[in-house]
């Protein structure tokens, strides 16, 4: 009850300037065979609406200034613009087929997508809603990150086990480093000095050197009671700070959470049934995970290192995304 | 279209070209199956298994561009009479380190020894025999295709977690349904079910098709079934693919069927679709107009082995690939929710069995609470301390 309330007066203080009818930020959360987006009010924790959209969400972010939601649609072989404030349609953007995860450039021109199917990462401009680049990588590719610069471009294989890096200026790919099987997700600090890959099926987290173009560091979990089959990062995210790390441990039904410098995991969230995806609110307060077994989503506390509510949302989450403005 | 040549153009730019290209030949083995199935559904293509093993090239291919690696599948189909030793050597003797094989135990066991002597490495991904994974395996033999003793109890555990705890077993007079037969009847001892009978059914030959009608299949089988005591579930053992797939809806009593009809137990059917199983069955479907069949599959199986363990070993040697295999960190990805690991003590490929109907996959055994000290995979098939296997 205590958190709740300290939650509660921070929410009040943090005064937001986003349209949305509330002070607070918005959570969005994809579920995947609920075919719909569950809309969270970050302050009162509570789910606020539920829309109807296309078939099997998964991956979506927001636009650099909140007004769009993107939505992978896989098995509509597209990615639904949402309007934030009406949450109606409020267009499409070619993905090509079964997109599953995206990222938005960080200037908010570009969206990445990689196609599993067809072996590509596509970018596409946001604007005009047409592609604009294509490269072929290795077979099913799922993750994409780009640095905090906007310089380099990462698309992860899953079958090929690799982790492209492409030089987003001269448009070329300059390295493919091997990595732990199935990678699913990469992120880069939010300095830019390190990308984390992790491998669902290795079970490892890869921190590779940007600019050396290496793996540096291998990150692995152990679980108390556990078998190690069970333990498949997939969600990475950071703190601003950079101080710490989140990773999203799947069937473990557990956050790992890891010092950003000595890479020691310090603790493990238990959370709900087979966590998938991470997103923090712009001040780093709360994390939210989504649950993809249990339909729910998982608040955690930062500063306190725990759970704080379970918040039911529709079937299968998936994917989260949070308002920054 | 501009795009996409851009695209390939900066491909083309060396990337990391350090050493010399390397390239890895595998050689398939495989006999031509009984088009004398139940369903025509199960008819095997004529591109059977090796559809497998040519996907898995591709993706290995894929990866291996970025790795200056290239991998290459020759295929021989080995018709009833053929001798499988000759078309073994005839692949060893062009340098094929890797064979992978879809052949019945006996000649398994001698391309295996053919292929020691040439210090090549043999992927058993179609015979279920426990034999070769117990007192005939062989240091040189990995099995990516599930034995019957990890089939039956994957489930066995199925049907205890269902409580359906007594079975009414009926098994062909082929050897290879009395082998499955034996594996039910050892599942059962191990994980507390009942076997209130155990009937055999006679193949007396004659084809499955026919222009008649059901009708005296619909007579048979209700007939065949009477007069079984108390039973939960019917468990048939029917490799031959005699008997088992007339079974559903025709017992005697109204029981759910199991085993070579009904719910079986697999390493792969075309309905699996969890786990991002969907993108291989979509791959597949694309590259041979067709979907994967289990012997698909554990030729795909093998041949990625093959291309992951090349990829990160960086070398076709048979004797690192295989060390390399044998590392607890070599994890394959099969689609199946969690790695897939090998057993060091008889290089058996840990993996979760697959229940299916063949519209969906209905369970996925390990069942919860079957717990294991090392491996809940390990509560599947014939475990180390129980093992008969002596790797040389």
């Amino acid at each position: 009850m205590q958190a709740r309330l300290t939650l509660r007066a921070f929410a009040l203080a943090a005064v937001s300037l986003y349209a949305w009818p509330s002070l607070a930020n918005t959570a969005f959360v994809s579920n995947e065979k609920g075919n719909s987006i569950s809309v969270i009010d970050t302050a009162t924790l509570e789910v606020r609406k539920t829309v109807k959209v296309g078939q099997r969400p998964r991956g979506i972010a927001l636009s650099k200034d909140d007004s769009e939601l993107f939505v992978c649609l896989g098995d509509d072989d597209t990615i639904q613009i949402i309007d934030t404030k009406t949450m109606t349609v409020a267009g499409e953007l070619p993905s090509g087929p079964d997109p599953e995860q995206l990222r938005v450039s960080p200037d908010g021109t570009l969206v990445f997508i990689a196609n599993e199917n067809d072996a590509l990462l596509t970018a596409i401009d946001v604007k005009t809603r047409q592609v604009v680049t294509q490269f072929p990588v290795g077979v099913e590719p799922e993750g994409v990150a780009v640095s905090p610069d906007g310089a380099m471009v990462v698309a992860t294989s899953e079958t090929t086990s690799m982790a492209h890096l492409i030089d987003w200026g001269t448009k070329t790919i300059v390295a493919n480093i091997l990595v732990p099987p199935r990678p699913r997700f990469a992120e880069f600090t939010p300095d830019g000095s390190e990308l984390w890959v992790s491998s669902e099926v290795g079970g490892k987290i890869s921190v590779i050197d940007p600019v050396k173009k290496a793996i540096t560091r291998t990150i692995g979990f152990d679980v108390p009671g556990l078998r190690k089959e069970e333990i498949q990062p997939v969600g990475i995210r950071f703190t601003s700070d950079g101080k710490l790390g989140f990773v999203a441990l799947g069937p473990a039904n557990r956050v790992a959470v890891i010092d950003g410098k000595t890479k020691a995991v310090l603790k493990y969230l238990l959370v709900g049934q087979r966590v998938w995806h991470l997103a923090l609110t712009p001040d780093d307060k709360l994390l939210f995970a989504t649950n993809g077994v249990s339909n729910d989503v998982s608040v955690i506390d930062v500063a306190a290192l725990k759970v704080l509510k379970s918040i039911a949302v529709g079937s299968y989450p998936w994917g989260v995304a949070i308002t920054r403005q | 279209m501009i795009l996409l040549a851009f695209a390939v153009m900066t491909l083309a730019l060396p990337l990391a070209a350090s050493a010399d290209p390397l390239e890895v030949k595998v050689g398939v083995l495989r006999i031509e199956h009984s088009r004398e199935t139940i369903s025509i559904v199960d008819i095997p293509p004529a591109d059977d298994f090796i559809a497998g093993a040519k996907m898995a090239m591709a993706d290995n291919n894929t990866t291996g561009k970025f790795l200056d690696q290239s991998f290459t599948v020759e295929d021989i189909k080995l018709a009833p009479d053929d001798d499988p030793i000759a078309a073994a050597r005839t692949l060893l003797d062009k340098g094929v380190r890797y064979l992978i094989a879809d052949l019945p135990a006996d000649a398994l066991l001698k391309v295996a020894d053919a292929a020691k002597d040439e210090g090549a490495l043999v992927f058993n991904a179609g015979a279920p025999d426990d034999s070769l994974r117990e007192q005939d395996c062989r240091a040189n033999v990995i099995h990516t295709a599930p034995s019957r003793s990890m089939l039956a109890d994957g489930l066995a555990q199925y049907l205890i977690w269902k409580q359906w705890k007594k079975w009414f077993l009926v098994v062909g007079s082929h050897p290879e349904d009395v082998a499955l037969g034996e594996a039910y009847e050892r599942s059962a001892k191990k994980f507390g079910a009942k076997i209130v009978e155990k009937r055999v059914f006679e193949d007396t030959g004659g084809g499955r098709r026919s222009d008649s009608g059901v009708v005296q299949t619909q007579r048979q089988m209700p007939v065949f079934t009477q007069n079984a005591p108390a039973y939960d579930v019917l468990v048939a053992a029917d490799e031959n693919e005699v008997f088992a797939g007339y079974l559903p809806y025709r017992t005697w009593d109204p029981r759910p069927v199991v085993g070579s009809g009904g719910l079986r137990p697999t390493s792969w059917d075309p309905s699996h679709e969890m786990w991002g199983a969907v993108q291989l069955q979509n791959r597949f479907q694309r590259m041979f107009h067709r979907s994967m069949n289990a012997r698909d599959n554990q030729a795909w199986v093998a041949m990625r082995m093959i291309g992951d363990a090349v990829n990160r070993a960086k070398t076709a040697d048979v004797k690192a690939v295989r060390a390399l295999m044998l590392s607890p960190d070599f994890q394959v990805a099969g689609f199946k929710g969690v790695a897939l690991t090998l057993r060091p003590w008889n290089l058996q490929l840990r993996q979760p069995i697959l229940l299916t109907d063949g519209r969906g996959t209905v369970s996925v055994s390990p069942q919860e609470g079957f717990l294991h000290q090392v491996s809940e995979l390990d509560t599947l098939g014939f475990d180390q301390p129980e093992t008969k296997c002596k790797l040389d």
